[in-house]
This record gives C-alpha cells, sequence and structure tokens, in this order.
C-alpha cells in the first residue's frame, strides 16, 4: 500500500532539533525518494515531505529538523504512535548515471538525510563516493556516513569541528565526474556555480512546501532557466543543478 | 440500496467527485487510490491558451485550511484534449472539465472546443479575474456573471455546472442569474479568499496578496452558501467546501446537495475520497434510504 498507517518504531533526538525517526514499510524505496507523513489526528491539514534516509529490510529511517510545527509534531511521537505515511514518492538519485563513475556527495546540515542511501548503494557497487558535509554548528549523524563512504570530510561554521567554514571550501569539482548535492539553497546555488565552472555535472535534491507529493496541485514548482514550471514532487525532487533557477 | 444517482442527466456511480484542482487530471493519483471507485473527477482549471501559473510560493497552511495562488496553471484546452482527456476517460469516473478564462471571448473558444470533445460535464469557473475590468472576479457581480454564463451557452450545448464564488455579493442572486443565464447546475463554494504574513519577512507570503482558501475551515460557510441556494433554484447544486469524511458529505446532502466535491482533504489522506464513499453507503443502509436523493432534512 502506498499510503497505509503505520506505528512508530522509535524516535529520538540525534542532533540540536534534529531528530531520527524509523517506520516500518514494506514496499521498497530508490535512494533520494521521499515521503509524507503525518501523525493520526493531527490538529494539522497537510502531512509533511520527508526525504528518506535509510532503508533497512522492512525499517525506513528518516532524519528531520524541527523548523514549524508540523515537524515538531512529528518530533513529539513516541514508539507505538501512529503516522499516516505515504510513499515513495518522486524520482530518486540517478544512480544508473553514477555506476564507475568519481562521485562526490555533498550535504548541507538536515539535507545531509538524502545522501546516505546514494553512498549506500555505491559503495555496494564497488564504488564508494566522496562525502563532504557541513554544518552550522555541531555535526550530526556523520558516523552513519563514515563506513560507507570513500574520504568523508566536515566542515562547521563555528569550528566545533572539522574544517573551520563552509563545505564549498573543501572539494574540487574537477576532480570529480559527478556531483550530488543537498542543502539549503544558497549553498545548493554556490555547488552547482562551482560544479559549472569545473563542467562536472551536478544533480540537486530540492524542498519545497507540498501539499498532495504527487504531482496534482502544482504548489510545489520550481522554475527552470527556460521559466517552465517544474513540479518539485514529482518531477523531482531531485533535478540536475544546471537546470533550475534557483533565484526564481 | 445504490450511491448510483444522475448528475445533470450523466449517471455517476456515486455523488462523489474530485473537486478542480485538487485531482490534476485523476492520473496523477492513480498510484493511490483506486481511482474507478469516484463517481466523477473535476479537471485541473483549464483556460484557452496554456498558462504557467503564478511565481513565488503558492501554498500556505493555515488553522484547518491551506491558501493556495497556484494561479491556474494549466497546458490550454487544445492540450487537454489531445493528450490528458484521454488518459482520463480510461481512469472510468465521470469526466467534469473545469473551464476558466480571463475574458468573454476566451470562455467562450474553450468551450467551444470542449463541446465536441467527448467530457461528461462543462464546470465553468467563473471565479477567474476578468482582465479587460482590471482583474476584478466575473463572479462577485450578477450582471457580468450573467455575460459570461450566457456567451458560454451558445457554443457549449451539453450539461454545464456554472461554480460559483462565495466573494459574490448576494450568493442567491448570483444563482438564480446564472440559473437564468443557461446553468442546468451549479457548484458552490470555489475558495474564500484570505491572505497570509510571513512575520519574519515581514512580507505577505504571496505575490498577489490573496490567495484562495479551502480545507475545513471553509466548510461551515459552504455548507449556508448551498443550503440558501438549493432553496432558491431549481436545478441540481453541487456541495463543496471542505468536506474531509462522510459525515461532512452527509450534511451537504441534507442540506439539499445533489453531489458532492473532495478536494484538500485528499492531501491529508490520499485514501479520503474512498472513506467517503464507503460510510455514505453505510449511512444509507442505517437509515434505509435507497437513493442519494432520500437523503433529505426531516421535515
Amino acid at each position: 500500500m502506498p499510503s497505509e498507517m503505520v506505528t512508530v518504531r522509535s524516535n529520538q533526538e540525534v542532533g540540536e532539533d534534529v531528530f531520527e525517526m524509523r517506520l516500518p514499510s514494506s514496499v521498497p524505496a530508490k535512494p533520494g525518494q521521499f515521503y509524507m507523513l503525518r501523525r493520526e489526528g493531527s490538529a494539522l491539514l497537510l502531512p509533511r515531505a520527508i526525504s528518506l534516509c535509510n532503508q533497512e529490510e522492512d525499517t525506513l529511517t528518516f532524519l528531520y529538523k524541527v523548523v514549524g510545527e508540523g515537524t515538531a509534531e512529528l518530533s513529539n511521537m513516541k514508539p507505538g504512535d501512529k503516522l499516516r505515511l505515504t510513499g515513495p514518492l518522486g524520482n530518486g538519485w540517478p544512480l544508473e548515471e553514477l555506476s564507475g563513475k568519481r562521485v562526490l556527495l555533498v550535504g548541507g546540515g538536515i539535507g545531509i538525510a538524502p545522501l546516505l542511501l546514494a553512498a549506500k548503494a555505491l559503495r555496494q557497487q564497488g564504488n564508494p563516493a566522496d562525502c563532504c558535509l557541513g554544518f552550522p554548528h555541531q555535526p550530526f549523524y556523520q558516523e552513519a556516513f563514515q563506513p560507507d563512504c570513500g574520504a568523508l570530510s566536515i566542515a562547521t561554521e563555528s569550528g566545533v569541528a572539522g574544517h573551520k567554514g563552509l563545505v564549498t571550501q573543501l572539494f574540487d569539482p574537477a576532480d570529480y565526474e559527478i556531483v550530488l548535492c543537498c542543502g539549503p539553497t544558497p549553498m545548493m546555488k554556490a555547488v552547482v556555480a562551482l560544479c559549472k565552472a569545473a563542467g562536472t555535472p551536478v544533480w540537486v535534491s530540492l524542498e519545497n512546501r507540498m501539499a498532495c507529493g504527487v504531482g496534482a496541485c502544482l504548489v510545489c514548482t520550481c522554475s527552470d532557466h527556460q521559466g517552465k514550471n517544474r513540479r518539485t514532487c514529482k518531477d523531482g525532487p531531485i533535478f540536475r543543478g544546471e537546470e533550475i533557477n534557483f533565484d526564481a | 440500496m445504490t450511491l448510483e444517482t444522475k448528475l445533470l442527466g450523466v449517471t455517476l456511480k456515486n455523488p462523489v467527485l474530485m473537486a478542480s484542482g485538487t485531482f490534476g487530471f485523476g492520473e496523477e493519483y492513480a498510484g493511490y487510490l483506486d481511482v474507478s471507485r469516484l463517481g466523477g473527477i473535476c479537471s485541473k482549471g483549464l483556460t484557452l491558451h496554456p498558462r504557467e501559473g503564478n511565481y513565488g510560493p503558492r501554498m500556505w497552511e493555515t488553522p484547518a485550511g491551506m491558501l493556495n495562488s497556484v494561479g491556474l496553471q494549466n497546458p490550454g484546452v487544445e492540450h487537454f484534449i489531445r493528450h490528458e482527456l484521454p488518459g482520463m476517460r480510461g481512469l472510468g469516473p465521470a469526466i467534469i472539465a473545469n473551464l476558466g478564462g480571463g475574458t468573454i471571448e476566451e470562455y467562450v473558444e474553450g468551450a467551444r472546443l470542449l463541446n465536441s470533445a467527448g467530457i461528461d460535464i462543462l464546470e465553468l469557473n467563473i471565479s477567474c479575474p476578468n482582465v479587460k475590468e482590471g482583474g476584478a472576479n466575473f463572479g462577485l457581480k450578477p450582471a457580468i456573471a450573467t455575460q459570461v454564463v450566457s456567451a458560454v451557452r451558445k457554443v457549449f450545448s451539453g450539461p454545464m455546472l456554472v461554480k460559483l464564488s462565495p466573494g459574490a455579493e448576494n450568493i442567491v442572486e448570483m444563482a438564480k442569474a446564472c440559473r437564468q443565464a443557461g446553468a442546468d447546475g451549479l457548484s458552490l463554494i470555489n475558495t474564500l479568499l484570505g491572505m497570509a504574513i510571513d512575520v519574519e519577512q515581514r512580507k505577505p507570503v504571496f505575490r498577489n496578496i490573496a490567495a484562495g482558501l479551502s480545507g475545513p475551515a471553509v466548510r461551515p460557510v459552504a455548507l449556508r452558501m448551498v443550503y440558501d441556494v438549493v432553496r432558491a433554484v431549481d436545478c441540481p447544486v453541487v456541495g463543496l467546501g471542505g468536506i474531509a469524511t462522510w459525515r461532512d458529505a452527509v450534511e451537504f446532502l441534507l442540506a439539499g446537495a445533489a453531489a458532492v466535491q473532495v478536494g484538500t482533504a485528499v492531501f491529508q489522506n490520499p485514501e479520503a475520497p474512498l472513506e467517503i464513499i464507503d460510510g455514505l453507503q453505510r449511512y444509507m443502509e442505517r437509515h434505509g434510504f435507497e437513493h442519494i436523493s432520500d437523503i433529505r432534512l426531516k421535515k
């Protein structure tokens, strides 16, 4: 069933305002896809779109940051609580394009979440990706990436760990054949610009407020450089970075 | 006992239709619920020419509702007829094509194309900004609405619903005017106008400032308008506005609606329309009703 009531297995804080929720599911998802989550009986109207972070046998792991009422409500859920889970949704990372290539994963803050499954898939192909993760302050979840990456580098703006500064200072896209990126919009915009200058293709995972999640309601559109609308939920959330107009 | 019913001469499996703008062209949802069980599907709001819709944020959640400012993004009537309609036809439910326009000429030309396209019902969206009159909604004043409806009536020979705006100066007078201008039935309500301000950015959320409010928040307003309109006109009325459960649907049927539309509720639960159909069936069984039209207020 692509939309069903499921029971929370675990839900714990793993960083400042960052939570990890585990849910059961029998439907396999692709790395980079997302789900819509809504607490049973919630007073809020809409579910929240959350990227899949990990998938092991029948367990889905979501990593999310509390940024508003919806994510705050999710963060208060306890094991045994019920929520409606709709998905997997969206296109996922273009794994077929990555095989045998030198791949770099670039994540910023909670944007690291959809990159973990890409790292795992690449390691399973015998082609582990290098990984650069940036955080404003205290890093989180980097230990989950460690076993599945080639080189793992960390940047923090406050300097509490790794390189003091921005994640964009950690790599040269010319060293790679393809880059996958997810993070705050200014970061993705900067990574896309660096990749463009180096001639390295880059894929980005976008986020937007969503209602339907299946491509019907058209509230989550983003814009490409031709001014055409792209549905973040259905045409994405993964797009070629060069296509997207981040200033629209 | 049967949920099957007729709307403007068109047989519906049940009186539960999907509201325009919330269900795309039906195929988007095909993997998430059994679309074939629905009574009908109202297409995404069409216009004669393709539209990219509004820039900037398009949605904001509000208490028991949501604001949207999609701006009638759609592929245009011709593209719809050629590319979306055949797929929609294959789904099974009745096809209701929702048509808007910026000028009366656009409405007329769009309706002319749809007249021979093989749709079941035309739903005329008169809540569009009138380009020639400074952007005021066609659906506010009966005299303006009458012009649109009667012009479309001349070129569209099939069953036609006119979808009313709750912003109408007087909803009952508007309903009577549209009926007199040639509507076979009425659907109401379209979204209410609202707005939101982003307190951190200290700016209105939407570039157009105002946006359309839908969801349970508007339901009592919609129910009151449906109740009043049903008692003032001699044509079928389709009720919509925040219907999320079978109980909500029954309220509208009790108020006299011939059918209902479900919209925003599908976002919170893709199976909501089917749960409404099942709940409606149980309600009829419990009360011993044979037909949808038996669902009436107690005298």
